[in-house]
């Protein structure tokens, strides 16, 4: 597995995984040669990227984006 | 195969005529550059001389796509379509002192304004103007990616990876289930639309058509390699939130799940193309190629720009024809 972080508060691409463990220790299946993984907390679809990150600004008044 | 369209005007006449007699008289006269965007005749014409190069038509035959005669036409038609691209507006002016192409890319896409046509779906639409929306829409889905495989070979190295990566995932990564091309297909039958290839050709608007003609113009042309990266940055870059938006519209809808599916499948999906597309190949291209960055950023401004105005373009239609809806809304919230 490699895996790459994007710039600019973008997430991690993942390649070559099969699954994931996210944060709260659930695994999630992988079916594509490359994912993108959020890094922002902000996504819908954690714990895949789904763009949100663009929102937040580094200078957003929230911590932790 | 696709059936042939009706003409809309003299050149795609010629071309339709073209493609049943091997005796052609010689092109009608070119609109001038600054028409031709939005010139439906034009474009459909363009469309039908490419289209040799995909799928092809029921009836016509396959030996055509090299037919010097057509080659011609197509050349003559690409270079006004070429002009009118290059004189479009671009959202940001990045031209700077020997910055890393991806940052220029990025400040480009960011620097666009998010267009009013996915809270529309998400938020507003009837279920007509989502299936117009659909059916608009099936010139690109039903060959979606095809224009950027002709791009593979134009690479190499890291770039040619990246790409053939993105492609994979694009076609299926290795599951027919998820071939993109038939997750739209399912969309539209499950709609109760025809999922045949170019059904909806007939009314299919110009710009829609522009938009479609401007990736083949730049996956077919060698030289244009850079234009074709830098617009599929911008594609893949612009499409996960706007496709959020519209799985969510597909869902208030209550229209079959099939519909949905496809726009949450590019949610995921376009999320690492966009990074795929913005560093490895358009990074890794312009750091082989140098001078390709500024074609790069002048194909992901071509993205934005038609995109903009094919959207702008259903926006107006849907508030000006009332057939479509039975509110209609003039303000988009």
């Amino acid at each position: 597995m490699r895996v790459s972080q994007c710039p600019d508060g973008g997430p991690l691409l993942v390649r070559g995984a099969q699954t994931w463990l996210d944060d709260d220790g659930t695994l999630h299946e992988v079916r594509r040669p490359v994912v993108a993984v959020c890094q922002c907390s902000r996504s819908q679809r954690m714990p895949w990227c789904d763009g949100t990150h663009k929102f937040v600004r580094p200078d957003a008044p929230e911590p932790g984006g | 195969m696709t059936h042939l369209p009706s003409p809309r005007g003299p050149l795609s006449r010629w071309v339709l005529g073209a493609f049943a007699e091997a005796d052609r008289p010689s092109l009608p006269r070119l609109p001038a550059a600054t028409a031709v965007l939005s010139d439906g005749d034009f474009q459909l014409a363009l469309w039908l001389l490419y289209e040799l190069h995909y799928r092809g038509f029921d009836g016509v035959e396959a030996d055509l796509e090299w037919d010097p005669d057509l080659i011609a036409a197509r050349r003559q038609l690409e270079a006004p379509f070429e002009a009118a691209l290059r004189a479009l507006p671009s959202p940001l002016d990045t031209t700077g002192p020997d910055e890393d192409v991806s940052v220029r890319l990025t400040r480009l896409i960011d620097a666009d304004p998010s267009g009013e046509l996915a809270p529309y779906l998400q938020r507003a639409a009837s279920r007509e103007e989502f299936l117009d929306f659909l059916r608009s829409r099936s010139i690109y889905h039903l060959k979606e990616s095809d224009p950027q495989s002709f791009l593979l070979p134009r690479l190499s190295g890291g770039a040619k990876v990246a790409l053939a990566e993105l492609q994979y995932d694009e076609y299926g990564a290795g599951d027919p289930d998820f071939l993109h091309q038939e997750l739209f297909a399912d969309a539209l039958r499950a709609c109760g639309l025809s999922a045949d290839y170019g059904s909806y050709l007939d009314e299919t608007d110009a710009l829609t058509l522009a938009n479609n003609n401007a990736m083949s113009l730049f996956a077919l042309n060698r030289r244009l390699r850079g234009a074709a990266m830098g617009h599929l940055a911008a594609f893949e870059a612009t499409s996960s939130v706007p496709c959020r938006r519209i799985a969510a519209g597909a869902d208030r809808l209550g229209l079959p799940a099939a519909a949905a599916r496809y726009y949450d499948e590019h949610v995921e999906a376009d999320a690492a193309h966009e990074q795929v597309a913005i560093l490895d190949i358009c990074g890794r291209a312009a750091a082989a190629e140098p001078e390709l960055a500024d074609d790069m950023l002048f194909g992901a401004s071509v993205c934005l720009e038609l995109d903009r105005l094919a959207a702008e373009d259903l926006l107006e239609r849907w508030r000006s024809g009332p057939s479509l809806s039975d509110e209609m809304p003039r303000v988009v919230a």
